[in-house]
């Protein structure tokens, strides 16, 4: 019998794009562009976040609308540590991990009572809460948000180097869409796909779906605090707009357009959501809308999402 | 703080309840009817409002704008529904979600270019734009209306759906499509009716509520996420509610706004009320929401499922 | 449709040499970074406009040498202006940074712009940060410290015998940093404070507060559609006849008027500019702008073009050798320019000194609703934080 659930490692092309990525940063010094690194590195940090966002969308069927809550726990708390003295990234990427883990921990553990569209609304709830919390103290910058002056050192790599931390991103996705397979093929992942498709029965045969689900949320909690740790330490700020319900739609507009369900669905979705909007945003004040037209284009002519294209293609 | 003034700020949250309940109906008609999410529906609503703004900037009267902003967007929510949404009933919520956040970056795009990025102007008719004595309460008439609008909507919608031939046809398309379309229901043409209804809807509440809030490109996605709100409060696709959730998250929205800064300055420092107050405020409909579906899973009025 | 085609043009125009990345001194690069898309887009519009106005109605040039302006739009998110600013920095090399609305955008990105040594002329916001002991040699406010506007207005209701005053503003730095600015100069009472939620779309517990309250006037800052939602509602419910509204200009300003109509007239606003402002650049600048765009410009257009002004003026006094960071610079401060709203010089913080004036709406001869000045309430003022300020 087929195993439809497994999802095969197929190392040619995988060893292709990655060694592409790896010349990236190359190539862009040898153009003498050096500034589409950084923004080359915000896209793999938002490939880390909106592949986070795929496993509970695409694999568990959790529908989350607060995604964006998770991405600013790890934020600020890579924003309140690093002026309190934290400078090793070892110390604050682990915290941004589990500030989003414990915060997804407390959502989810709510959340998880609801399904369909009464979870998508309850995610958005607590993310809302979180969001007005954030604009309405004063220690965390309010409106204003926080700055960092530096970015955290990492050792023997010195981050301040935009290579570098480019690579240190790309690096850490590649490591969570890495462990994302293996969890995906473990019995984890086909329980986890078992109850997207059926929770009912899951439930009948015996699995704890509630506590599986829990903890499935929490890993993708901790990746999407993992990336808003890596989003402040690029940039050096934070504000509350990182957390607004517009920013977790934009997460799952990414992991639908690239594919939900698909291991690579989070990731395409970012990268092209984020390269169009970077070719057309300065050629016109209208972009938004050559942006939608190619939303609608992916709807209607590639129903599960891009890599569902690709797949068929190939 | 005097009798009257707690009499005030519960009117003031009643008529808040029935302005979302306007944004609502709408919404939890498609979705409950169709199963379909319509992120959209803010962009209808505010091209209702701008179609009113227009109407009534050319021909000075009140009424045909609104009637302009309902037939011009129900003629709008059949196209969509016609060229956009018709593909989609068969795919699941996350196409519905993709295609119609499209739609919202579209409209905001192509109202901006025909009515520039400035708010536009859109007043209530002169006769209205002043308070009325009410049992010794000084309320503006154009609230009154409002109100007004907001229960006469309820009531036909409710009759609508409860009693009438066309809505017994709805109510069978939505539990079972494929059992009505066998009983001879051309349920194309009913799901084009019901989405022109909900775009219709959209339009009463944006013509009616643009004389109270700014008409802008993007009004539509802040009123989105109160209706959507609403709706799940409510439990999706019932009338009654949407009624029930829209003045339940009015009364609650109201009263943090009007007491909780009294409340806490009377329990705290003044240093931590001054911010707290505003901040548990904003805050507080959302609470209401989760406590809802912590407790109810499904809404207070769960239709269908 | 027309307005499309010259939106798609400008900015292909604004575009298409930032491709190049060969350093040329013989022209002037600004990169005006603005919130143009989403509600706040307006007033970056309009000084965006502005400023390709200025440039435009120079020959293309800003003293003497061609200009370019790179038009970006930050969303108004800090990420996204980040990188804008990384770009301009890294890629197109650009003189001048100019053009953001936002606090909230401007204060998390200004390090990044200032630890590259860019100059940056802020078109709006003039934030305490940078007023006083952080002021900073590439920071120059060109519109007004934030707390000016208010502070004038706190005076005015003094002057007019105000004893019980009610202030209300948005729950955010900016809303608490105006209203301490009212406070600084208003020395009568205050019925209440109070601070709403960003974005509040009904205000009627707090309009039936306010009246309960029974305050001899209102002093309110609710930028954008928020202000818009609350005179609508406020003159709805006969307020106005208990307690006056007074405003900082930004509500109460071309744009606002435009979107409210009736209710507006009789605002009382303080602001650094007028449109009936008599003098040359001004008259030259209001006309133009309605010839050009075919709508009245707003306080923010003025201040946008003013900077075009400043920088031509700065650029011809150093004979074009813009590369000169330093002589720059000082050709800035010393700012020998004819602003649209009349006397201007900068302080030694690179805030303005500069008067302010009350205005009022009203209807005009011919039926227009629009501002006229009643009054100058300042005259060479300067903002209190400067003289924390180490510079000079």
């Amino acid at each position: 019998m087929r195993d439809t659930l497994y999802i095969p490692l197929r190392p040619w092309p995988t060893l292709g794009v990655v060694a592409a990525l790896a010349l990236l940063p190359l190539a862009a010094a040898t153009l003498g562009q050096p500034f589409y690194v950084v923004f080359a590195t915000r896209v793999l940090i938002y490939a880390l976040i909106a592949t986070s966002l795929n496993l509970l969308i695409g694999y568990g069927g959790m529908v989350s609308f607060g995604h964006a809550a998770f991405v600013g726990a790890g934020a600020y708390a890579v924003a309140m540590l690093m002026p309190a003295g934290v400078a090793s990234a070892w110390l604050l990427w682990p915290a941004a991990l589990l500030a989003g883990a414990g915060f997804a921990f407390l959502v989810g553990a709510v959340s998880l009572r609801t399904r369909g569209v009464y979870f998508i609304m309850i995610t958005l709830a607590f993310a809302q809460m979180a969001y007005y919390l954030v604009l309405s103290l004063r220690v965390l910058g309010s409106d204003d948000g926080l700055t960092l002056s530096n970015r955290p050192s990492l050792g023997l790599v010195d981050l301040n180097r935009d290579t570098t931390f480019y690579y240190a991103a790309l690096a850490i996705l590649l490591a969570a869409l890495a462990g994302m397979r293996v969890l995906l093929n473990a019995p984890l992942g086909r329980a986890l796909q078992g109850i997207r498709d059926n929770e009912t029965r899951m439930e009948a045969i015996g699995f704890a779906t509630y506590r599986l689900k829990l903890l499935v949320f929490v890993i993708a909690g901790a990746a999407a605090g993992l990336g808003g740790g890596l989003l402040v330490s690029l940039n050096g700020l934070v504000g509350p707009n990182l957390l607004n319900w517009t920013q977790s739609g934009l997460l799952m507009i990414m992991v639908i357009l690239g594919g939900a369900g698909r291991l690579l669905g989070g990731a395409l979705g970012a990268v092209l959501l984020l390269v169009v909007e970077e070719a057309i945003a300065e050629h016109t004040i209208h972009w938004p809308l050559v942006i939608g037209v190619v939303l609608l284009a992916v709807v209607l002519f590639a129903p599960q999402g891009l890599s569902g294209l690709m797949r068929r293609r190939a | 703080m005097p009798p009257s003034l707690i009499a005030e700020q519960l009117l003031n949250g009643l008529q808040l309840g029935l302005m979302l309940f306007l944004l609502a109906a709408g919404l939890t008609l498609v979705f409950g009817i169709m199963d379909t999410i319509n992120l959209a529906h803010g962009s209808l609503y505010m091209i209702g409002a701008y179609i009113a703004a227009s109407v009534i900037e050319a021909s000075g009267s009140f009424l045909l704008g609104i009637a302009a902003a309902i037939a011009g967007t129900a003629l709008v929510g059949v196209a969509l529904e016609m060229a956009l949404l018709r593909r989609l009933y068969r795919r699941s919520h996350l196409s519905q979600v993709l295609a119609t956040f499209a739609v919202i970056l579209i409209a905001n795009e192509i109202v901006r270019m025909i009515w520039g990025s400035q708010p536009i102007l859109l007043n209530m008719p002169p006769a209205l734009s002043g308070p009325v004595e009410l049992l010794g309460l000084r309320y503006p008439a154009y609230r009154l209306v409002v109100i007004g609008v907001g229960l006469a909507t309820a009531v036909l919608l409710y009759l609508l759906v409860a009693r009438t031939r066309a809505g017994m046809w709805v109510r069978a398309g939505a539990s079972d499509r494929e059992m009505a379309e066998v009983m001879g229901v051309d349920t194309r043409r009913l799901f084009t009716l019901v989405f022109a209804i909900g775009a219709a809807l959209a339009a009463v509440a944006g013509a009616l509520l643009g004389p109270l809030l700014a008409v802008q490109v993007g009004m539509g996605e802040n009123v989105l996420i109160l209706a959507f709100v609403v709706i799940t409060i409510g439990g999706i696709g019932s009338i009654r509610g949407a009624l029930l959730a829209s003045l339940l998250v009015g009364l609650v929205d109201t009263a943090g706004r009007a007491f909780l800064p009294y409340l806490f300055r009377q329990m705290f420092p003044a240093v931590i009320a001054a911010e707290a107050g505003p901040a548990v405020a904003s805050m507080l409909i959302y609470v209401l929401m989760a406590a809802v579906l912590y407790f109810r899973p499904t809404g207070l009025f769960p239709a269908r499922g | 449709m027309r307005r499309l085609i010259s939106a798609l043009l400008l900015s292909a125009v604004a575009v298409l040499p930032a491709l190049a990345t060969a350093r040329a001194a013989d022209k002037v690069k600004v990169g005006f970074l603005s919130t143009l898309s989403g509600p706040g887009g307006a007033l970056g519009v309009d000084m965006r406009d502005a400023l390709l106005l200025a440039v435009k109605l120079n020959g293309g040039k800003l003293g003497g040498l061609p200009a370019e302006v790179n038009v970006v739009d930050d969303q108004q998110k800090p990420d996204v202006a980040r990188e804008a600013i990384e770009r301009f920095t890294k890629r197109d090399n650009v003189d001048l940074i100019t053009g953001m609305v936002f606090s909230n955008v401007l204060l998390p990105v200004m390090p990044a712009i200032l630890n590259t040594g860019t100059i940056y002329l802020s078109t709006n916001t003039g934030p305490e940060d940078y007023a006083g002991e952080k002021c900073n040699p590439n920071f120059f406010a060109v519109a007004w410290q934030n707390e000016d506007i208010p502070g004038a207005m706190g005076e005015v209701m003094n002057q007019r015998g105000l004893k019980n005053v009610y202030l209300i503003a948005p729950n955010y730095p900016g809303g608490r940093e105006t209203l301490a600015g009212f406070k600084r100069f208003y020395k009568g009472k205050i019925a209440d404070e109070v601070y709403v939620k960003l974005g509040q779309l009904d205000f009627a517990a707090e309009i039936a507060n306010i009246r309960a309250a029974k305050p001899d006037a209102v002093f309110f800052f609710l930028p954008g559609g928020m202000g818009i939602n609350f005179v609508k509602q406020y003159v709805a419910a006969g307020a106005d006849k208990d307690a006056k509204l007074f405003t900082p200009g930004f509500s109460a300003d071309e744009d606002t008027i435009k979107a409210v109509g009736e209710p507006m007239i009789g605002i009382l606003n303080t602001s650094q500019w007028a449109a009936d402002l008599d003098n040359p650049a001004n008259k030259k600048f209001v006309a133009e702008f309605q010839k050009e765009y075919g709508r009245p410009p707003t306080m923010y257009a003025s201040q946008a073009y003013d900077v075009a002004l400043l920088v031509d003026a700065a650029v011809k006094q150093i004979g074009g050798k813009v590369e000169d960071k330093e002589a720059l610079r000082k050709a800035l401060t010393e700012a020998k320019f004819d602003a649209t709203r009349g006397k201007f010089r900068f302080n030694k913080n690179n805030f303005p000194i500069q008067d302010y004036y009350l205005r009022e709406v009203y209807k005009d001869a011919g039926g227009r609703i629009t501002n006229k000045t009643i009054g100058k309430v300042f005259s060479d003022f300067q903002d209190v934080h400067a003289e924390k300020c180490k510079m000079k």
